[in-house]
């Protein structure tokens, strides 16, 4: 395949999945008033379109048109690199997870479901995600806003916390699987179905949970959201900013969690691969064959997106002391001793 | 294609590193040394070192110069004021300068076997295998001793920290 092929076959997929990503933030957004207003006992919103289905698109259009307050004491340059940095790092991230089966392949071996196939995949995720964090805390300080301070401050020391527990609990996955490829990690588990996810079949479940807590303080969702605790720091690390900028940090939250998503998907929940394993024969036809996986990887991120709401509509939100003493002496040594034990595990095998 | 990358990625690092003497606040200095990392990282990855430039960004852009921000935020500590240092400084310092990147240039340029050293090429001789299985051979068979040092020296590192934090305060149940 010519370089020039290869290139704008590329611009081609990162446009279409950087616009199905920012689609799928703004139905996020949706999904959540939806599913939070039904907790509650409310409807959510349901005028915009048939049950509310266009109000996404209305509140883009609304934060485009809001007036772009800022504030005279703020220090320019890094308040407007803030929210650049931070949603930014929510959208690269996608590039190198794979979404679907890599057996569908254009001409010269073009794989169409993966922007590319990094064989440390999931270090590049793990190094952007590191790299987010600065988006939070440049906000919070060059805001000149003691509550911005304060909510950048909490959340990036929980970032830093929640961090270790996250990088470990994946190790144990990296271990049995011998790779950092998200792609031979997902083929490594997909052998039957449900049996031979990582979540079960790998003996992972442990470090599943320390991953779906750490991932929950990583995104500052409920009930780890101190940064942006309400009634304490009216809207933490974003308190000044307004309009686009705001919505650029909202995006970043919500791609943020589909990241997360979509990490799990592919760590411990078998990726693009049936839950069913080989028990159907697989489809004939090319369309369904190509479909098939991704839809499986789609329902697999909408669970997870449907339990972190479920989970918001739930439970309250932590104090900040049982927040860190939970990362550091309940989470860490947990994520270490599933190491451990994962190690004697492929040793003995 | 490599060149033009490593070009711009060089400029950047360069760039970076002038931008983090010359200015005066801490949080930019601080920002110019994450743009020196993370374009010392590109480069690494230019030159087929994967696993190196991810742990570079994780490390040290991700972690460590995140501690670094954190204490200028948390101290608030304002513009420096620019002194003209001294003139010793000026009279020793630049001719030095020169002179170290003279000795280090020169020795680069001449010895063709710095970049086959023993490490080099243990991680070069296995073909089909990945940067990161090479790494880990390497480093649990051949370096184990050096490797094991390091991390007990960390470990003395932190107990040290905790030790040195835990001496201030007097009164207990306040150590959160």
């Amino acid at each position: 395949m010519t370089f020039l092929a290869f290139f704008l076959w590329s611009l081609l997929k990162i446009v279409v999945v950087t616009v199905l990503l920012l689609m799928s933030v703004a139905y996020t957004v949706l999904l959540e008033r939806k599913l939070v207003g039904r907790i509650q006992n409310r409807w959510g919103p349901s005028r915009v379109g048939p049950f509310g289905l266009l109000q996404p698109l209305v509140d883009g259009a609304k934060s485009f048109l809001k007036e772009d307050i800022i504030p005279t004491s703020v220090y320019r340059p890094l308040y407007l690199l803030a929210p650049v940095i931070a949603l930014t790092c929510a959208l690269i991230s996608i590039a190198v997870m794979p979404f679907g089966s890599p057996a569908i392949t254009g001409p010269g071996g073009f794989r169409f479901f993966e922007i590319s196939d990094v064989n440390i995949g999931l270090l590049v995720i793990l190094g952007i995600t590191s790299i987010g964090v600065y988006g939070v805390a440049l906000a919070g300080w060059s805001s000149n806003n003691k509550y911005s301070l304060l909510g950048a401050l909490r959340a990036s020391a929980q970032l830093i916390s929640y961090e270790l527990a996250l990088g470990l609990s994946l190790v144990g996955v990296v271990l049995s699987a011998g790779t950092l490829n998200l792609r031979q990690i997902v083929e490594d588990q997909g052998a039957k179905g449900l049996l031979t996810w990582n979540l079960f079949g790998g003996l992972q479940f442990v470090a599943f949970f320390i991953y779906l807590m750490a991932a929950y303080a990583e995104t500052n969702r409920s009930p780890f959201d101190l940064p942006e605790a309400e009634s304490e720091l009216v809207a933490g690390y974003h308190t000044e900013y307004s309009s686009m900028k705001f919505a650029m940090f909202f995006m970043a939250e919500y791609a943020n969690m589909i990241n997360v998503g979509c990490v799990a998907t592919l760590i411990f929940l078998g990726g693009w691969t049936s839950p069913f394993g080989n028990l159907f024969p697989t489809p004939h036809n090319i369309v369904l064959q190509s479909i098939l996986p991704v839809f499986w990887f789609v329902l697999k991120v909408f669970s997870f997106l449907f339990l972190y709401v479920w989970v918001r509509g739930t439970l309250p939100r932590f104090r900040y002391d049982q927040l860190m003493n939970f990362g550091w002496r309940y989470l860490m040594p947990l994520a270490i001793l599933n190491i451990v034990a994962t190690s004697l595990w492929v040793a003995y095998k | 294609m490599h060149l033009i990358l490593f070009i711009v990625f060089a400029a950047f690092c360069v760039g970076g590193a002038v931008n983090l003497l010359l200015q005066t606040h801490p949080i930019n200095s601080a920002l110019s040394l994450i743009v020196v990392m993370t374009s010392l990282a590109v480069l690494y990855l230019l030159l087929g070192a994967e696993f190196l430039a991810a742990a570079q960004v994780i490390v040290y852009a991700g972690a460590i110069m995140v501690l670094f921000t954190f204490v200028v935020m948390l101290l608030n500590a304002g513009r420096e004021e620019r002194t003209r240092g001294s003139r010793a400084a000026m009279l020793v310092g630049f001719p030095a300068v020169v002179a170290l990147l003279a000795v280090l240039a020169t020795v680069v340029l001449h010895s063709r076997t710095l970049g086959s050293a023993l490490f080099g090429d243990t991680l070069s001789n296995q073909p089909g295998a990945t940067n990161l299985d090479a790494l880990s051979t390497v480093l649990f068979t051949k370096l184990l001793l050096p490797f094991e040092v390091t991390s007990v020296l960390i470990l003395i590192a932190i107990l040290g920290s905790v030790a040195l934090a835990r001496l201030g305060d007097g009164e207990k149940g306040q150590s959160e």
